[in-house]
């Protein structure tokens, strides 16, 4: 097992802080969760804890921005998201510079239960007008997603796994915003593909066990890492679309308004006669390990290669 | 101060015009905080109109958006923008929103209009000149309903914390909200020493005072490792009798007779 992104984010923003003076952390009570506690102990005089009161931090941070800093405000993806009202207003109508970072996202925080489980995160803020979304699928990708987020000017929200992820990048890997990239290509390439996965996150890895688990039963599946929810890559869905009978979508979010119904959008309005099968939640979440959780809720590696193969009669 | 009561009247008249001629907006709320906002600007507020951008200066956060006409008189008399602009209040592509947006309209140091977020922002935007070693302050304007905002208090919890003595909150406290007395609708009281219990340096001012506004925003700067408050005791819709402590003049536009009675009233003559 490789690491979890939150902890590849907090090894990141120490990494960085010298490059980007202005940078400032703001925590509500999480910083060990969210990996920032570590910048907040090299920095303390650059480092805010303001409690358990989320819409606070979340305003502070955009008053921060409004003044030249570059805040990182962090919580859970649910208790960020909790605070809507404060992102649209505070952040999005005053286009401000703030840097939201959502951990222990979706089903993937495991035992804790449905009520710290960011589910809904995505679709919210894939409705706010210029919120960049970044989901890394793994560490060397969210080392190069923070540093770009940290330099580039405007709101982010970076949503972040709690468990640990499997590398899905090779060390030449070079982060671009907007960009999707094949994680996942079945030697010797086929002429077509069975099936493209679009995985982002803690799905990614499962993604890729299903393709190579499809392998040897004379199933060819290409596996998208879709690191930039907003802006979504809409040539990445053309592109696969040309050489797949069909685009599965597999996330840890509800089913509703993230990963799926961008490649659905995407596909529908570039008018492809493909059909898109996408897995996500359906049903808040419940307490158990993140594997039992993703079998439970369809998003396993077996879940993914039925998705594949299944009869779409 | 003559000058400035005839300032103050003056901008009384232009919110009246504004509103009247956008057909809607909030002539009660910002006929309470107009006095606080002339004599801040006019006394205390370091600010350029010809570089509203300049980063030393002092920052205003009109939290109680809504009484936005208030500002815009304020931000046009200063020279921010040119004066004819105010009759495009609320019309479409006018950069005088409905409540305000930073990014259309010079002056504007933060978008309000959902209550219960400035404080928070300039809680933000303090922090930030303390970062910055500067002597800038911020000034944070509320409404007193809007005190029932939870956010509020999160904020007002956490200022004293970083002991910032560079963060002034106004409260205008009119007393009145859309469906009623604050005091009926959730009662506030006692507002001084409930702020003074969250540790901020807080003072109570007639807030149609000017001599009075002005000297609590000199007494403020002096204090030292603590935000201030400010309680002034305000009147919805002074300088308009028809309108004064009428919650129906919360939110709705003057008719031509109404307009005419009211210029009458605060211009006189």
């Amino acid at each position: 097992m490789g690491e979890a992104t939150r902890e590849a984010f907090g090894q990141a923003l120490v990494a960085l802080a010298d490059r980007f003076p202005e940078l400032v952390v703001l925590d509500s009570d999480l910083s060990k969760s969210t990996m920032t506690a570590e910048f907040a102990k090299r920095h303390p005089a650059r480092h805010f804890d303001l409690g358990i009161a989320e819409s606070n931090m979340i305003g502070a941070a955009a008053g921060l921005a409004l003044s030249g800093k570059i805040p990182v405000a962090t919580s859970f993806a649910c208790f960020l998201v909790g605070r809507l009202e404060t992102i649209r207003v505070a952040v999005t109508l005053n286009r401000a510079n703030v840097k939201l970072v959502g951990t222990h996202a979706g089903l993937g925080i495991g035992d804790d239960g449905a009520s710290q489980m960011g589910l809904e995160d995505l679709a919210a803020m894939r409705a706010l007008p210029g919120m960049t979304i970044l989901q890394p699928g793994d560490g060397l990708e969210t080392r190069q997603a923070v540093e770009w987020m940290l330099g580039h000017q405007g709101p982010v929200y970076l949503r972040l796994t709690r468990q640990k992820l499997d590398d899905a990048h090779r060390p030449d890997y070079q982060f671009a915003c907007g960009k999707a990239d094949v994680v996942w290509l079945p030697e010797p390439l086929p002429k077509n593909f069975q099936a493209t996965v679009f995985a982002s996150g803690g799905t990614v890895g499962g993604a890729i066990a299903a393709a190579k688990g499809l392998l040897p039963k004379g199933f060819a599946v290409r596996v998208v890492n879709v690191g930039t929810i907003a802006p979504f890559d809409v040539d990445a869905v053309e592109d696969c679309a040309k050489d797949s009978a069909r685009l599965v979508t597999v996330e840890d979010h509800n089913i509703v308004g993230g990963l799926g119904s961008a490649v659905c959008e995407a596909a529908a309005m570039l008018g492809l006669a493909k059909p898109v099968v996408a897995l996500g939640v359906r049903e808040m979440g419940e307490s158990g390990t993140p594997a039992e959780l993703y079998e439970r809720h369809g998003l396993s590696a077996p879940h993914i290669m039925a998705a594949c193969i299944k009869n779409l009669a | 101060m003559d000058a400035l009561a005839s300032w103050t009247r003056a901008l009384r008249a232009d919110i009246i015009r504004m509103i009247a001629a956008a057909g809607s907006g909030h002539p009660g709320g910002s006929l309470s905080v107009i006095d606080i906002l002339a004599v801040l600007y006019a006394k205390h507020l370091r600010h350029d109109p010809k570089n509203p951008e300049r980063p030393e200066r002092d920052r205003l956060i009109l939290s109680k958006g809504h009484a936005c006409p208030a500002l815009y008189a304020v931000l046009a008399h200063r020279g921010f923008f040119p004066m004819e602009r105010l009759a495009t209040l609320r019309q479409l592509g006018s950069p005088l929103q409905g409540h305000p947006e930073r990014h259309r309209l010079p002056g504007v140091e933060a978008s309000t209009g959902s209550l219960g977020q400035g404080l928070s922002m300039g809680l933000g935007m303090a922090l930030a000149a303390k970062l910055d070693g500067s002597s800038r302050r911020v000034y944070v304007v509320t409404g007193d309903g809007e005190m029932q905002e939870g956010q509020i208090w999160e904020a007002l919890l956490a200022a004293p914390k970083f002991r910032l003595d560079n963060l002034t909150l106004i409260v205008d406290a009119n007393n009145g909200q859309i469906d009623g007395h604050v005091s009926e609708i959730m009662p506030l009281d006692p507002l001084p020493d409930k702020l003074r219990s969250f540790q901020w340096d807080t003072r109570c001012v007639d807030g149609h005072d000017l001599e009075a506004l002005d000297q609590a925003l000199a007494a403020i700067q002096t204090v030292r490792d603590r935000p201030q408050a400010i309680v002034a005791k305000t009147t919805k819709g002074k300088g308009v009798s028809f309108m004064e402590d009428q919650i129906a003049w919360h939110g709705k536009a003057p008719n031509k007779d109404e307009v005419e009675k009211a210029l009458k009233e605060i211009l006189g003559g």
